[in-house]
C-alpha cells in the first residue's frame, strides 16, 4: 500500500463535528474525524479524554447532541450497535466478548448464523467460511479449539474474526495492545497492516506513544474532548505527542538515577503458593531486596506474579517458605500485621483490593489505618483528622479531585490510582510491593507514580515492582528478574538488560538458559561500577 | 420538522430531569417508586369498582376517595398514633435488614428474629413479672427480646462465617425452624396455666405491658424505636466498627486488605440485624399484642425489607418508609370504611413498591439511556473530567 493511494482515497467515514455533552461536561465537543480506505488511524488521547464517547456514538452506543456521520460520503444515523454492524462498522473491546465454552468457530457465527433451514445452524458452511477467512488473512487459529483455552492474543483474534465475518468495512479497536505480551503484540500490527491493505478501515484507539507510531497511518490526538492535531508517524516524535496529549513537555522515561544500596530489606526463601483452585503455581520462590533497591518482576501475565505478590502481603496463605523482613520472620503474617511492620502495597486489581469504589476519597485513604490515631478516638471515628490529612494529600499527591468527599468512583483512573500512592506511599515503608503500578493509566499519571516510586527508593525503600509492561520493568528496575510458571528463571541487571532477550525469557522460561542461576545483587553492583 | 421538535422535547425533558434528579438524587427514586405505585394502585381501585364492587360502571372517582380516606386515617389525631404504633416494629425490623444491606449481608430473617423477641419478652413476664416490678420486668423483657433476636441472627451470621452458607436461604430455613419453636413455646413452657386452650400469659397482667406515652394506645416502643434510628445512624458512620461493617459490605476484598475481619464482622452484623428485629417483636408484644395463642405470626420480617430498599438502607430513611408504610396500615381501615376499598390495596401497594425498587427499572430510566448502555466508564471518565476541570 503506497502513502498516496491512501491520501488520495476517499474518506470511508467521516465524523463531522460530534459533540457530546453528559451532564457538567463535553465529552466530546465538535470533533473531526475522517478515516480513509485501507488507512490506520490511530486515536491518541489520555484517559478520560472523549475517545471512548466519540467510538461510543459510532458505534451507537451514545446519541450525539450535534454532529454528522458520513459513511462513504452518505450522512447516515446509527440506531445501535446492531445498525453499525449491518453498516459495516465493528468494535473489538477491551474486555472480550466471547464464550469460552464454544469453539472458535461456533463464537464467530454466533448471531449471524448461517442457517440450514428455519432450526438449525449449517455448521459445516459456517465452520467452512471461517475456516476460508482466517486463511485469508493468516490467522492463526484452530477453528474447533475451545475459546476458553486459548490464550488473551488469540481470543482477540477471535474478536476481530467475528468482526470479519459480518464483513466489517471499519473496525474500531479499543486499546487492543493493552493484556498482549510484546510479541502478540507484534503479530496483531501485521495481521492489522494486512487488513489495511485489503481496503478495510482502522481506528486504533491507544495511549501508547510508540504502538501509535508504529502502527498507525495517521494519528489524532484528543484532549478534553476536543482534536488537538493530526500528525503522520514520519513527521512527529513520541515527545511531540506526549505534549499534544498531556498539553505540557512530559518526561517519557523516568530517570531512575543511581540508588544507593544498603542492607537486605526482604529474603523470600523457597515460598510456595497455590491459586484459587488450590494448583500449586509457585513452586517455590527465592528473592532478595535491598534498601534503596527496586527489583522488576517481568513475566507474562497469569504466571505466579499474583499469587507471590498476595502471599507477601499476607492475603493469600502460603503453602510453605519463609519470608523475612528486616531480619525479622514475618511468614504467614496477616495484610494488616505487614502494614504495621511498614510495608506499602499497591494492588494490581485496584477496585478489588485497592479502592472502595463506592467510598468518598477520604475513606479510601485511611483504609489501613483508619483503627488508630488520630483517625480513630477509641471506638469512634475522628472525621476532622480524616479529613485534615485528606486535604494533605490529595494536595500532596496531586489528586484531581473536586474534594475529599467525592465518590472515587467518579475520579479518572489515574486519579483513583493516586489515592492508592497517597495512603500506601505517605509514611516511613521498609518494603513497597508494586503490583501493575501503571496499568490502564495515562502518561501524566504514569510519569507522576513513576517518580514517586523513584523518590521512595532514594529514601531507602526496598521496591519490589511487578509488571506485565515489559518497558515499564526495564526503565524502573535496578534488577529484573524474570518469573516463568511460578519460577524465577533469571536474575539481571536492570541497566544492561535487553529488552528482546528478556521477552525471550518471559516468552520461553529461557528453556536452554534455565539453569542460569540467580545473579547476587552483589555481583550487579560490581558490573555496574 | 417533527424530527427537530422530537429532539427540542426530548431536551426538555431531559433538562426538567436533570433538575429534578439534581435537587433530589438520593431520594428521587424511591419518590418516583411510591408515585407509581399509587398511580398503579389508582388503575386497580378504578378497575375494582367496576368489575368486583358492585357499581353501575367504573368508578374514576374513586382512587382520590380512597387516597383521601387512606390519608385521612393515617394523620388525623388517632391515626398519628396508629401510623405510630405501625412504623414501631417495621423502623426497628428496617434498621435490621438495612444494616445488612450495608455489610452485603441480604438478611430475610426477619421474621425469625422478630418472633423471637416476641417470645424472649414473654418468657420475662412469664418467669420474672409475677414477683418483680414493671420497673424490672419491662427492661429485662426488652432486653431479652433484643438477645434471642440477636441470637436468631448470630447463627446464620456464623454458618455464613465458618461454611459459607448463603444468609439468604439459611434465614429462609430457620424462619420456619422459629415459627415452629414460637408455636412451642406458646402452647409448651409459656402457656398461661390452668387455660383450657393453650394462650401465652398477658403480658399486662404480668408487670410487663408497656406503658402508653401518646394518645390510646401509642406505647413506649415507639420511643425505643425512634431512638434506635440515630443510634444505628451513629454506629454506621461514626464509629470505626460501621466503617468497618460498610467496608466489608462495599469491598470485602478491600476490606481484607484494609486488615478487617470481615467473617467476624459477617457474624456481629447478622446478630447485630437480629437484635433490631428481634426488639421489634418484644415491643409489639409487650406494647401491643400482650397475650398471644399458638400460630402467632407476623410479616413485619418481608415488610422490613420494603422498608429498608425503600430507604436505601439509610437509617434515617428508613424512619420515614417505616413512618410510611406504617401509616398506609394506619389508613387502610379508615379507607375501608369510607371509601369501601378493600385494606388489601395497602399490600398491593407495598408490593409495587417493592417491585419497582428490585427491578431497577427506575433508576435506569432516572440516569438516563445513554448511560445504561455500556457507557459507564466513559461516564466515570466524564465525571473525571470534570474534576479536572474544576481542580
Amino acid at each position: 500500500m503506497t502513502e498516496d493511494a491512501v491520501i488520495g482515497s476517499l474518506p470511508a467515514l467521516e465524523m463531522r463535528g460530534i459533540t457530546k455533552r453528559y451532564p457538567g461536561v463535553v465529552a466530546n465537543d465538535h470533533i473531526d474525524l475522517d478515516v480513509r480506505r485501507g488507512e490506520i488511524h490511530a486515536l491518541l488521547g489520555e484517559n478520560g479524554a472523549g475517545k471512548t464517547t466519540l467510538m461510543n456514538v459510532l458505534y451507537g452506543l451514545a446519541r450525539p447532541d450535534e454532529g454528522t456521520i458520513l459513511l462513504d460520503g452518505q450522512e447516515i444515523r446509527i440506531a445501535g450497535p446492531s445498525d453499525a454492524i449491518a453498516r459495516g462498522i465493528s468494535m473489538v473491546h477491551q474486555h472480550f466478548m466471547v464464550v469460552p465454552v464454544l469453539s472458535v468457530a461456533e463464537n464467530v457465527i454466533l448471531g449471524a448464523e448461517t442457517m440450514s433451514g428455519p432450526v438449525f445452524v449449517d455448521r459445516r458452511k459456517a465452520a467452512a467460511r471461517v475456516v476460508a477467512l482466517a486463511q485469508r488473512f493468516g490467522f492463526d487459529l484452530d477453528p474447533e479449539a475451545r475459546v476458553g483455552s486459548l490464550s488473551v492474543g488469540q481470543q482477540q483474534r477471535v474478536e476481530i474474526l467475528k468482526a470479519l465475518y459480518r464483513d466489517a468495512r471499519i473496525l474500531v479497536l479499543d486499546e487492543p495492545t493493552a493484556v498482549l505480551t510484546p510479541q502478540e503484540t507484534g503479530e496483531i500490527f501485521t495481521l492489522l497492516r494486512r487488513l489495511a491493505a485489503d481496503g478495510r478501515s482502522i481506528v486504533f484507539i491507544s495511549h501508547k506513544l510508540y504502538e501509535v507510531l508504529e502502527v498507525a497511518d495517521r494519528i489524532t490526538v484528543i484532549r478534553r474532548g476536543r482534536v488537538i492535531g493530526e500528525r503522520r508517524p514520519g513527521e512527529t516524535t513520541e515527545e511531540e505527542l506526549a505534549e499534544l496529549m498531556v498539553g505540557r513537555a512530559v518526561e517519557l522515561t523516568a530517570d531512575r538515577g543511581v540508588s544507593r544500596v544498603g542492607e537486605t530489606v526482604l529474603r523470600v526463601e523457597g515460598l510456595r503458593v497455590a491459586d484459587d483452585r488450590r494448583h500449586e503455581v509457585v513452586p517455590g520462590a527465592d528473592l532478595e531486596i535491598k534498601a534503596g533497591e527496586i527489583l522488576g518482576i517481568a513475566g507474562v501475565a497469569g504466571n505466579g506474579q499474583d499469587e507471590l505478590v498476595q502471599a507477601l502481603i499476607g492475603l493469600r496463605r502460603s503453602l510453605g517458605g519463609k519470608v523475612t523482613l528486616a531480619g525479622r520472620d514475618v511468614t504467614g503474617f496477616s495484610p494488616r500485621r505487614m502494614n504495621e511492620a511498614g510495608v506499602g502495597y499497591v494492588p494490581g486489581d485496584r477496585h478489588k483490593f485497592g479502592l472502595i469504589l463506592s467510598f468518598p476519597v477520604y475513606d479510601n485513604l485511611i483504609l489501613t489505618s483508619y483503627y488508630r490515631p488520630p483517625f480513630a478516638r477509641g471506638p469512634l471515628r475522628n472525621d476532622a483528622a480524616i479529613l485534615e490529612s485528606a486535604a494533605t494529600q490529595i494536595e500532596r499527591f496531586d489528586i484531581r479531585t473536586p474534594s475529599a468527599q467525592v465518590t472515587t468512583s467518579t475520579l479518572s483512573g489515574g486519579n483513583q490510582q493516586k489515592v492508592v500512592v497517597a495512603r500506601e506511599f505517605d509514611r516511613e515503608l521498609k518494603l513497597l510491593v508494586l503490583d501493575q503500578p501503571t496499568r490502564g493509566l495515562d502518561v501524566g499519571s504514569i510519569e507522576f507514580i513513576h517518580r514517586q516510586i523513584i523518590a521512595k527508593r532514594d529514601a531507602g525503600t526496598a521496591v519490589l515492582l511487578v509488571s506485565a509492561e515489559l518497558d515499564e520493568v526495564l526503565e524502573m528496575s535496578d534488577r529484573i528478574a524474570v518469573m516463568y510458571r511460578g519460577r524465577i528463571v533469571a536474575q539481571l541487571d536492570g541497566r544492561t538488560a535487553d529488552k528482546a532477550e528478556v521477552g525471550l525469557l518471559m516468552a520461553t522460561g529461557g528453556r536452554d538458559t534455565a539453569t542460569i542461576t540467580a545473579t547476587p545483587a552483589a555481583t550487579i553492583e560490581e558490573t555496574r561500577a | 420538522m417533527s424530527g427537530f421538535g422530537r429532539v427540542r422535547r426530548a431536551a426538555l425533558l431531559s433538562t426538567v430531569k436533570r433538575a429534578a434528579i439534581g435537587a433530589a438524587r438520593p431520594i428521587a427514586e424511591p419518590l418516583a417508586a411510591i408515585v407509581l405505585a399509587l398511580l398503579v394502585g389508582a388503575v386497580l381501585i378504578v378497575l375494582f369498582s367496576g368489575l368486583v364492587a358492585r357499581h353501575s360502571a367504573f368508578d374514576l372517582g374513586l382512587p382520590v376517595a380512597a387516597y383521601a380516606a387512606l390519608l385521612e386515617g393515617a394523620v388525623s389525631p388517632n391515626g398519628m398514633t396508629a401510623t405510630l404504633v405501625y412504623a414501631t416494629p417495621l423502623i426497628l425490623a428496617g434498621l435490621g435488614v438495612a444494616i445488612g444491606f450495608k455489610a452485603g449481608l441480604f438478611n430475610i430473617g426477619g421474621r425469625g428474629q422478630f418472633l423471637m423477641g416476641a417470645v424472649g419478652a414473654l418468657a420475662v413476664a412469664t418467669v420474672v413479672g409475677q414477683t418483680q416490678s414493671s420497673y424490672i420486668t419491662i427492661p429485662l423483657a426488652l432486653l431479652v427480646g433484643a438477645l434471642c433476636g440477636a441470637a436468631a441472627g448470630f447463627v446464620p451470621g456464623a454458618l455464613k462465617a465458618t461454611s459459607g452458607a448463603h444468609e439468604v436461604v439459611t434465614t429462609i430455613m430457620l424462619n420456619y425452624v422459629l415459627v415452629f419453636v414460637t408455636y412451642w413455646a406458646i402452647s409448651g413452657p409459656l402457656a398461661l396455666p390452668g387455660s383450657p386452650q393453650p394462650i401465652s400469659v398477658d403480658v399486662a397482667t404480668r408487670n410487663a405491658a408497656l406503658p402508653i406515652i401518646l394518645g390510646r394506645d401509642g406505647h413506649l416502643g415507639i420511643l425505643v424505636a425512634l431512638v434506635a434510628v440515630p443510634l444505628v445512624w451513629f454506629l454506621l458512620y461514626r464509629t470505626t466498627l460501621g466503617f468497618e461493617i460498610r467496608a466489608a459490605g462495599a469491598n470485602s476484598d478491600a476490606a481484607r486488605y484494609g486488615g478487617m475481619r470481615t467473617n467476624r464482622l459477617i457474624v456481629l452484623t447478622m446478630s447485630l440485624a437480629g437484635l433490631l428485629a428481634g426488639l421489634g417483636g418484644a415491643t409489639t408484644i409487650l406494647g401491643v399484642v400482650h397475650q398471644v395463642a399458638p400460630g402467632y405470626d407476623t410479616t413485619v420480617g418481608f415488610d422490613a425489607i420494603t422498608v429498608a430498599l425503600l430507604a436505601r438502607s439509610n437509617p434515617i430513611g428508613v424512619m420515614f418508609s417505616g413512618l410510611l408504610l406504617g401509616a398506609m396500615r394506619a389508613g387502610a381501615q379508615t379507607m375501608q370504611i369510607q371509601a369501601g376499598v378493600p385494606p388489601e390495596l395497602v399490600d398491593a401497594l407495598q408490593a409495587i413498591i417493592l417491585v419497582l425498587l428490585v427491578v431497577n427499572v427506575l433508576r435506569r430510566w432516572l440516569d438516563g439511556r445513554s448511560r445504561q448502555h455500556g457507557s459507564t466508564p466513559s461516564a466515570a471518565a466524564d465525571t473525571a473530567m470534570l474534576a479536572d476541570a474544576t481542580a
